[in-house]
């Protein structure tokens, strides 16, 4: 499609029938969508419902190994997969900008319908809404889900124990540096691609596996290091890491070295962290490493009785250091 | 990671901390200057591989932190009239009244983060229509480039430079000079000794008969420079050694020094905060690069602000008390809500001790 957003593309009227024709049912199109409703009819669903919803404004909209659009749609999927469940459907949202090339919007959508196709989990509803330039950042996605949780599993940050082993799917990093790596003010060269990927069928194999898996989080904004102080604040406990078993690729460690970042409050979109008994951690790695996205997975650490509910790690140097909060924003706008 | 992992061994370090334990017979207190080092003695955990009897002293090496708030106002100051470039640890230091650079930011001001002096000559390339300013801080290490930015610009009539450099040895001087201080050794920076070489501190360690070893970052490098000094220390030496021969030299980078002599001047004073004015310890502009100075183009006038009164930096960056001796570190002051500087940048004493150092 050729052209620009303009302000008629929000206004309700012929343009907007068209754009939502020509660039979101193509794209997405899907039965419940088609149906060209302002709401979604579902079919019934047995057992315990989750939903979650997640905001993106990531800059750039494209960037090494993905976009806004599969990042929008792997955001919300992980969100409501760290409960244990299997997403169902998602809606989406677009706060467009006037003046945004319309092919560059084909593209994002384009992106949110194959992510939404390989993961299986249709988009089913969305809405558009367009600001004036200048008074946006080109487009902004919000996407929310449901997805229902297996007979058995609840999970939840409050549920960590003293004694618990804490797992970690893959590599950190990938994400925030190859987001980093894209930003025209920073001329850095990486093969760096983003991991942006849907976790849920990683999850469905794990609390399959060991359902009394305590805790499950991805780990966004702020990293490994923000998730495991969420989880030890939540859960009253503390936990003590080692470093040199947390999976990095050389690449990730070495511009976070050249850029004096630490990978630990670096972003992730397609890695998470459980924490499980510890009887069931090794099958419970065993199971994440059939799968790909677990491939690289490792036992990182366990949880341990600390009231100041610190996360300390034993350094590669065998010193022992606090993994503090991220106090203020490492890196603007990554997801 | 090549030439990074080699300096990380576990069992290396383990080696020399033993060594540490058994040569360090009486009680060592250790001055690491910069803040380079406090973020990497902090970050590896090298305070937990120490003896008891040795202890380390966060150093002023930190520039974001020694910069006084009159110097940060001043900055929002220019950003009210320009488009202001600066590094990124600027943002969230305090201003007075309340204020920061994000703040005025988020008011309006046009203020941009660089990674480089480059950068902001790039930003007045392209918007000729507008003034552009680089808030230039940083000790020696960053002025060559801040000079090379001058000089790469001297084609265009929008761009200046507000110039907060400050120099080492004089600061390592001012802090010799105070009185009660406990202090036995220093390591040396790296970096800056990269541009300024050993020699630069020859005078000072002879004057004050103070041992110096300087030290490279990497935690290796660290351990292995105590060592040196509690050397020292026992065999009753005061010398400039170098540890990190893979990057100083005796005279150091003579071009980048010729490029600070092209570019800058000495300035007779400077306030630095926790210190308070030090002769000759900052950098200006020098008249043949006038108009590129900020000072004289925005007709800047600097007035001293007092640190807020329960913060005690200028305590901790003469290493007279320690991060967690301060009444508000960690309560009122915080790395969200710092009160002082030290708790700002992560290379801050502070920030760094409360980020990684509260359990040792």
């Amino acid at each position: 499609m050729k052209g620009r957003v303009d302000l008629s593309h929000g206004g309700g009227g012929r343009a907007m029938q068209r754009l939502i024709d020509e660039v979101f049912r193509r794209a997405l199109g899907n039965p419940a969508l088609d149906e060209g409703n302002d709401f979604a009819s579902l079919g019934a669903v047995q057992g315990r419902l989750v939903m979650a919803t997640d905001s993106h404004v990531v800059s750039p909209l494209f960037f090494p190994g993905g976009d806004i659009g599969c990042l929008a749609v792997h955001g919300t999927i992980n969100d409501i997969a760290m409960s244990g469940a299997s997403p169902l459907y998602l809606c989406a949202s677009f706060i467009l900008e006037e003046g945004f090339p319309l092919s560059e919007l084909e593209r994002i959508a384009q992106s949110m319908g194959k992510a939404s196709r390989d993961a299986g989990v249709p988009i089913v509803a969305g809405d558009t809404k367009v600001v004036e330039k200048g008074k946006g950042d080109g487009v902004f996605i919000s996407t929310a889900g449901i997805g229902v949780v297996p007979e058995g599993v609840n999970t939840s940050g409050s549920m960590a124990r003293a004694g618990d082993a804490i797992l970690l799917s893959g590599t950190i990093g990938e994400h925030g540096v190859a987001v980093m790596s894209s930003r025209e003010n920073l001329s850095f060269g990486t093969p760096i691609v983003s991991d942006t990927a849907p976790l849920h069928r990683l999850v469905a194999a794990m609390v399959s596996a060991v359902p009394q898996i305590r805790a499950m989080r991805d780990p966004t904004r702020g990293g490994l290091g923000a998730v495991l102080n969420e989880i030890a604040m939540q859960s009253g406990v503390g936990m003590n890491i080692t470093e040199n078993r947390i999976p990095m690729r050389e690449e990730v460690a070495s511009a976070c070295e050249f850029l004096g970042l630490d990978p630990l409050y670096a972003a992730n979109e397609g890695k998470l962290v459980a924490v499980c008994p510890p009887e069931k951690a090794e099958f419970l790695l065993e199971t994440m490493r059939v799968h790909p996205q677990g491939r690289d997975a490792q036992i990182i650490g366990e949880v341990v009785e600390d009231k100041r509910h610190f996360v300390q790690m034993e350094t590669v140097l065998g010193g022992k250091r606090i993994v503090d909060w991220l106090s203020g924003e490492q890196l603007p706008r990554i997801c | 990671m090549k030439y990074i992992d080699e300096f990380r061994d576990p069992h290396l370090a383990g080696e020399i901390a033993k060594q540490i334990e058994r040569e360090a017979l009486g009680s060592y207190h250790l001055m690491e200057f910069c803040g380079g080092h406090t973020h990497a003695v902090s970050r590896h955990g090298i305070k937990s591989l120490l003896p008891h009897n040795v202890s380390m002293i966060h150093g002023p090496g930190c520039p974001v932190c020694v910069l006084p708030v009159g110097r940060i106002d001043n900055a929002i100051g220019i950003a009210e009239k320009a488009i202001l470039c600066t590094y990124a640890d600027m943002m969230r230091v305090p201003a007075s009244g309340g204020g920061s650079l994000m703040q005025a930011r988020a008011s309006g001001a046009d203020i941009r983060m660089v990674y480089s002096s480059q950068d902001a000559v790039r930003i007045a390339r392209a918007h000729p229509e507008r003034e552009v300013v680089f808030f230039a801080i940083g000790f020696e290490t960053t002025a060559p480039s801040t000079a090379a930015a001058i000089i790469e610009a001297q084609d265009l009539d929008n761009f200046s430079v507000f110039c907060n450099h400050v120099l080492t040895p004089p600061a390592m001087q001012s802090i010799l000079d105070t009185p009660d201080l406990r202090l036995n050794g220093i390591l040396g920076p790296s970096h800056v000794s990269t541009v300024i070489g050993t020699k630069a501190y020859e005078g000072i360690v002879s004057a004050y008969k103070v041992p110096m070893v300087i030290a490279g970052f990497e935690p290796l490098d660290v351990m292995q420079s105590i060592l040196m000094l509690v050397r020292q220390l026992n065999e009753g030496r005061a010398e400039v050694e170098n540890e990190y021969t893979r990057a100083v030299s005796h005279d150091g980078n003579l071009k980048a020094q010729r490029l600070m002599e092209q570019v800058f001047v000495v300035r007779p004073s400077f306030e630095w905060r926790g210190l308070g004015e030090v002769p000759s310890s900052a950098l200006s502009i020098a008249e043949s690069y006038s108009s590129f100075d900020a000072e004289s183009r925005f007709c800047i006038a600097y007035t001293p602000v007092p640190d807020a009164k329960a913060c005690e930096c200028g305590e901790v960056l003469r290493g007279l008390k320690q991060p967690q001796d301060c009444r508000v570190f960690g309560t009122a002051c915080t790395p969200s809500n710092p009160i002082g500087a030290c708790m700002v940048s992560s290379e801050g004493a502070c920030a760094a001790h409360y980020a990684y150092g509260r359990t040792a």
